[in-house]
């Protein structure tokens, strides 16, 4: 692996179907995340966004091309190194939370922790600092019935951090979210884009892609626009002319 | 802005930099951008149409901020008004729509490529006002303003989203016609 991407991909292509009917989902991407990176990757449905996700984290294989993630090239690699892979360095979060329903959020999170080989006392101390750190150390013994979809998706998000992964991952975090418990998650993206958590997220959702250091645009398979939101240089007050 | 400035001074007389303040309070971090001399220069033209009246205070130097404002009857009825009339302010939308068809027919650029850009643009206002929408800080009347700009940048992006898939289509049956 070369030059300081933590995440890397090389021409990589993922087809589906065969002959008249093949959809080429990703079409030779090329993608550098430097570690402490939030990227937002946007565009309509079908343009192979969640495919280059799930590609980026070994939950699908690419047809063609590498991946790399640190030093590791993943895409070649056998199920059983991959599965270690994902269990250690990557934490996952989806649109609809897939907890386990019959364990406790703090079980919850600790679970991918403890499935990292963390020994069960320090996968608990974390899994506590995690639920406290997105706001929920008092309802860390409930059910996921319990709690609403905005702290369901925060426990989810801890769940993804749990094992310390260098990179989380995410497909429409907030796709299944109300306003209110969308901003729950934008605070808690924007938190993790300051402490430096590498993070790749997918979405329509123009208000999680503008949390990002950089927002990719996708079209048919393959990057149409790849830009750095740096700040404005007047700041909010340039908001529709600030005032009038 | 004038009709803001005479209601702003409503409620009492006020120094120029009370005034200034006030909206400023008012407008949170959208309130950063105002300039102070946009507030003077339109006391000066509501003086001259009547509308406000302003006194030196005593012993403080003749300037703008240090004099103190008040309506007129004049000002009183037109602030009545304003309040009565039924406004809202239109994000023009033809004047971009425009220069996306112009840029198209002349060939002078890639309407998707204008679109990348304008997004670019809307997504850093919306991270901006999102930003301070967020600060826990924030009055919540300001909050509310805050909350009504991002609605809107929500909606032109979507309307953006929405023209990207037109401009990309068209751009794809040009190309196959021209084969």
């Amino acid at each position: 692996m070369t030059g300081s991407a933590l995440l890397r991909a090389r021409g990589v292509t993922r087809w589906y179907g065969r002959e008249s009917a093949l959809v080429r989902a990703v079409d030779e991407v090329d993608l550098d995340v430097p570690a402490g990176q939030t990227l937002a990757i946007m565009g309509p449905s079908g343009c192979g966004k969640s495919t280059l996700l799930h590609l980026l984290g070994g939950l699908q294989r690419p047809t063609d091309g590498e991946i790399w993630l640190a030093e590791h090239r993943i895409d070649g690699m056998s199920e059983r190194d991959l599965a270690r892979l994902r269990r250690h360095h990557i934490g996952f979060v989806f649109q609809s939370f897939h907890l386990m329903d019959e364990l406790t959020a703090v079980e919850n999170v600790e679970l991918a922790a403890l499935l990292a080989g963390w020994s069960p006392r320090r996968a608990r101390k974390r899994a506590m600092h995690l639920l406290d750190r997105v706001g929920l150390a008092d309802r860390a013994k409930h059910l996921p019935s319990a709690l609403s979809g905005g702290q369901r998706q925060r426990v989810a998000i801890a769940r993804a951090l749990s094992n310390e992964p260098l990179v989380v991952l995410a497909d429409e975090p907030t796709g299944n979210l109300d306003s209110a418990a969308t901003l729950e998650v934008l605070r808690l993206f924007e938190e993790l884009r300051t402490a430096g958590q590498t993070l790749v997220v997918v979405t329509h959702d123009a208000r999680i892609a503008a949390v990002a250091d950089r927002v990719i645009s996708m079209r048919d398979g393959s990057f149409a626009d790849d830009s750095q939101l740096a700040e404005t240089a007047a700041g909010a007050g340039t908001v529709y002319g600030g005032w009038r | 802005m004038q009709d803001v400035v005479l209601a702003m001074l409503a409620k009492e007389p006020a120094y120029g930099y009370e005034l200034r303040s006030r909206m400023r309070g008012a407008l949170g971090p959208l309130g950063e951008a105002m300039n102070a001399g946009q507030i003077y220069v339109t006391l000066s033209r509501l003086a001259k149409a009547g509308l406000v009246t302003s006194q030196r205070a005593e012993g403080l130097p003749d300037r703008p901020d240090r004099r103190v404002y008040a309506l007129t009857s004049a000002g009183q009825q037109r602030v009545a008004a304003w309040l009565a009339e039924v406004t809202w302010p239109k994000p023009d939308l033809s004047e971009f729509h425009l220069k996306l068809v112009a840029a198209a027919a002349a060939r002078l650029a890639d309407p998707v490529a204008l679109i990348d850009a304008q997004r670019r643009e809307l997504l850093r206002r919306l991270r901006d006002t999102q930003r301070a929408a967020m600060e826990r800080s924030v009055d919540p009347v300001v909050g509310l303003l805050l909350e009504g700009v991002v609605l809107r940048l929500r909606a032109d992006l979507d309307w953006l989203e929405a023209c990207e898939r037109m401009w990309t289509e068209r751009d794809r049956t040009e190309r196959k016609g021209s084969r």
